[in-house]
């Protein structure tokens, strides 16, 4: 557990991808199995232990400290995990506990084969004999969330480093294996046979697309590249074949068992495409709120199913039955998608159609024009390039959608969690309008705010120790977390799109809402006001 | 029960003013956070001692240091050096001066005044540091204490394990610079001091800003080995170096002009790994010149007061944890004072004023 716990901490405070990389391959080369193999399986998320909850933790930090200064201290904290880990009471210097530290591959099986009501107990145990960082790691993994910023992807890369062995076979040899992956490091090690995943349903590496940047229009052809609408949901892979269905995320995890209806929807298919994974109703895409319902869920309610229905809007096609079209260009392979798709006519899935344009102006005009919620903006992929792994600069460009800006109000402010626990990181802010009932018959009414929205990023570090500063000087009220301040501070609201919202009192709700900049030199009275924003709502999403 | 009625409560002669703590049958304020005609100093760090005061009363360490901060004339202009635990009468109130242990020169006031003794702890630390005299405990009826890491989870653990963890990453990786930043007055002189307790002998090499109050401790006879400026170094000589910088520094364009650096910094927030993770840091020690919590918690006890005032920090949970021990508590929110690297952050907000606002929106 101390080795597992110290690997979670430097891969938390690795600055950089190499560097984490770098970590993991010493751990695959030092640690013995099981420890290694479980350890791999619990940085990707493959360790699942549904009886401990984070309520139990909390239940067990109820047991052993104060409710008023644990509550101060997870305000402060803002994780409960690390809450807990470095709470918990330590045994007086010089009375060491009788037992020695477990060890993962002990806690991983001691916590499968525990009752339910015997959990806490166990845990208890084990954070008497661990000191801070291993308890951190410990309520990590049985509750699930090690957050250390390695993907699925990132781990496989590694064992490629470590061993040599080429990425796409780990990818195949990975399927069939389970934790602790005995047989595959066995293989890597030249100890034994590759594990024998024939069929499975493999993810293949993802071609991703370039920010497009200020004058990269003026070096590019129209002629040689197409363009489609950036949709608004989340990236994924569709494999399907004899050997089973599975649907992959950016991050080439595994995400099938929450989309039930779409794993149902590749019944009977041999291919694997690439596609936007959206929330349709007729057709008709809903905004990415209405996405979110769905994600990051291990499973799924009937009620979910029939009021967040997913499709996927299709845009490339990696391989048809056994052959494989990476090589084609584009043209050949959306040739090859739309004839698949006419033959096919597969359930829940449509085409994600070509905007044709002659000149780069017409299609800067159409992407100024887009207020659809479900556009982003647009993409633009090269004719004749093919299907590359990564992110090769020049075949594909995103071009988002200029951010549209209001100046708003700062009204109430809440610390942070995780990346920004310990400062006021979390702003509501709001827009004036009459307070209602006030301003009748022609005179000015009394001036309210309303709030719109919550920004959570676009500052800087030293913005935020700035804006934590002057929140503690212009506290007005207190909440529990939540602070009101006295409306002074105009922030400039960047923000993707405007939509009308039941659940918010001001009737509309923003997307993807950021603070472009702090507006000390403004005045709040000049501020926006809500009717600004309401002619931004449009008016019927053209699809 | 005669006795408590004869002796007035310290309230009634300890105030709390806009400019700070304010001893009445003395007619001085406590480490005041405006200028005033007199002052005591606990200690030089620039949230305690403040510029322009008429007299000014403090060690003689504190007096240098703060000289060397603020110039001859802005330290106060007429300054008194007391000797530690000589007691002087001013005006009704024995005063006398006991070190506090948190940085060179800190001092505790111990007043006695009509049958009580109050200690002002200014910022204490119970824990041995090779670069100032120790915490001395001194009985009283009335503590006046910190509350910088007054929280449960802050319990900071022995300096001399972060600095082998330091020392360790040093040999992991020896062609990267060691880059940490710390406060430059204290945590500085005492991370070089613990160095060498742990037997590193090589150069270290200090941001300009770290190198003269470093300086007036080696003059004063703290062992400081040897020292270098960072600036005149070349990028070759600092691969597998050891630098100190300010906290602001490890965050901006001076870190860049270093190989590959591994960011440390060293402070008692560190405990808090997204505190560590926000800040960019690869290596964070956990190296505090505060009491702890549990230094916190169990030091009254053993002064034996029936009272503790709070003067900045986290004061609802000290006091809420005080009075489950029967401890009584008062927060005093004295405006003006800084957390740990509080200065630090003002200093950074100054540096990156092309991308922050710099100064504040009106009240």
């Amino acid at each position: 557990m101390r080795a597992f716990a110290l690997l979670l901490e430097r891969l938390l405070f690795a600055p950089a991808r190499g560097a984490k990389l770098a970590l993991l391959e010493a751990w695959f080369r030092d640690q013995p199995d099981p420890e290694r193999g479980l350890g791999l399986a619990a940085i990707t998320g493959e360790l699942v232990f549904p009886a401990a909850k984070a309520g139990m933790v909390r239940a067990l930090a109820a047991e052993r400290t104060d409710p008023t200064l644990f509550a101060l201290s997870y305000d402060f904290v803002g994780d409960l995990a690390e809450t807990v880990a470095l709470m918990w009471p330590e045994p007086p210097p010089g009375r060491t506990p009788n037992a020695p530290p477990p060890t993962l591959a002990a806690v991983i099986a001691a916590l499968a084969g525990t009752p339910k009501a015997a959990l806490p107990a166990l845990l208890a145990g084990w954070l008497d004999t661990l000191d801070a960082s291993a308890r951190l790691a410990l309520l990590k993994l049985v509750t699930g969330g090690l957050r250390v910023g390695v993907s699925a992807r990132l781990a496989k890369t590694a064992l490629a480093g470590w061993s040599g062995v080429p990425l796409d076979a780990i990818e195949e040899a990975w399927h069939g294996e389970r934790p602790p992956y005995a047989a595959l490091f066995a293989w890597l090690e030249g100890r034994g046979p590759r594990p024998d995943a024939a069929g499975a349903p493999l993810v293949r590496p993802l071609m991703l697309a370039n920010a497009l940047e200020e004058g990269d229009l003026a070096t590019l052809d129209p002629a040689r590249y197409r363009a489609e609408w950036k949709w608004d949901g989340i990236r994924v892979q569709l494999v399907a074949g004899p050997g089973g269905r599975a649907i992959y995320s950016r991050g080439a995890e595994e995400i099938g068992a929450a989309f039930p209806e779409m794993i149902a929807a590749l019944a009977g298919i041999d291919a694997v495409l690439d596609g936007e994974l959206l929330v349709m109703r007729e057709g008709r895409v809903a905004p990415f709120a209405d996405l979110q319902q769905r994600l990051n869920r291990k499973t799924v309610s009937a009620r979910m199913l029939r009021d967040f229905p997913v499709g996927v809007r299709l845009y490339d096609m990696l391989f048809e039955g056994g052959q494989d079209l990476r090589a084609l260009p584009f043209d050949a392979r959306r040739a090859r998608l739309e004839d698949w798709f006419a033959r096919a006519s597969p359930p829940r899935m449509d085409l994600s159609p070509l905007i044709p344009f002659a000149r780069w102006e017409e299609l800067a005009a159409l992407r100024a024009a887009a207020r659809n919620a479900a556009i982003e903006g647009l993409m633009l992929k090269r004719a004749d390039a093919p299907y590359l792994s990564g992110r090769p600069k020049g075949p594909w460009f995103k071009w988002k959608r200029d951010p549209l800006k209001i100046d708003a109000v700062l009204m109430y402010a809440e610390r942070g969690h995780g990346k920004r626990s310990g400062l006021y990181s979390d702003f509501t802010f709001g827009l004036w309008r009459d307070k209602p009932g006030t301003g009748t018959g022609g005179s000015v009414g009394e001036q309210e705010l309303v709030p719109v929205g919550k920004a959570y990023f676009g500052f800087t570090d030293a913005e935020l120790a700035w804006l934590d500063r002057w929140i503690n000087a212009n506290t007005t009220e207190r909440f529990g977390p939540v602070r009101a301040v006295a409306p002074l501070l105009v922030l400039e609201i960047a923000f993707d799109g405007v939509q009308r919202s039941a659940r918010h009192r001001s009737g509309v709700a923003l997307r993807f809402p950021r603070i472009a900049r702090l507006r000390t030199d403004k005045p709040a009275a000049e501020a926006d006001r809500l009717e600004t924003l309401e002619r931004l709502v449009p008016v019927a999403s053209p699809d | 029960m005669t006795h408590a009625r004869m002796t007035p409560h310290p309230e009634t002669w300890l105030r709390v003013t806009p400019a700070g703590l304010y001893c009445v049958p003395g007619d001085f304020h406590i480490d005041p956070a405006r200028a005033v005609a007199r002052a005591v100093i606990t200690h030089a760090h620039s949230d305690h001692a403040r510029p322009g005061h008429g007299a000014v009363l403090a060690s003689a360490e504190t007096l240098m240091l703060m000289r060397a901060r603020l110039g001859a004339e802005g330290a106060g202009r007429s300054q008194r050096a007391l000797a530690w635990h000589e007691p002087l009468q001013v005006g009704d109130v024995r005063l006398a001066l006991v070190p506090s242990g948190h940085v060179f020169g800190a001092a505790q006031i111990v007043l006695d005044h009509a049958g009580s003794r109050v200690v002002v702890s200014g910022d204490y630390k119970p824990r041995a540091d090779p670069t100032c005299l120790p915490f001395e405990p001194v009985p009283c009826d009335l503590f006046v204490t910190e509350a910088t890491f007054a929280l449960p989870v802050f319990r900071h653990p022995p300096a001399a394990g972060e600095i082998a963890r330091l020392l360790a990453s040093l040999r992991l990786f020896p062609d990267r610079t060691h880059l940490v930043g710390c406060y430059a007055l204290g945590k500085c002189q005492r991370l070089i001091g613990l160095l060498r307790q742990a037997g590193y002998d090589a150069p270290i090499y200090l941001h300009g800003a770290l190198l003269p109050l470093t300086a007036i401790y080696e003059q004063a006879g703290v062992f400081m080995g040897a020292i270098r400026p960072a600036t005149a170094a070349d990028k070759a000589t600092l691969k597998g170096a050891l630098v100190l910088a300010p906290p602001s520094a490890i965050e901006d364009r001076w870190a860049r002009r270093l190989t590959d650096p591994v960011l440390a910094l060293a402070s008692g927030w560190m405990r808090v790994r997204q505190q560590a993770k926000r800040r960019g840091v690869e290596l964070p020690l956990v190296i505090s010149d505060h009491a702890d919590w549990d230094e916190l918690l169990a030091t009254p006890g053993t002064l034996g007061c029936g009272e503790v005032w709070v003067t900045h920090g986290r004061e609802e949970a000290l006091i809420h944890a005080l009075g489950l021990r029967g401890i009584r508590g008062r927060a005093l929110s004295l405006i003006g004072r800084a957390e740990e690297d509080g200065g630090e952050a003002a200093e950074t907000m100054a540096a990156g004023a092309a991308t922050a606002p710099s100064k504040d929106p009106p009240p």
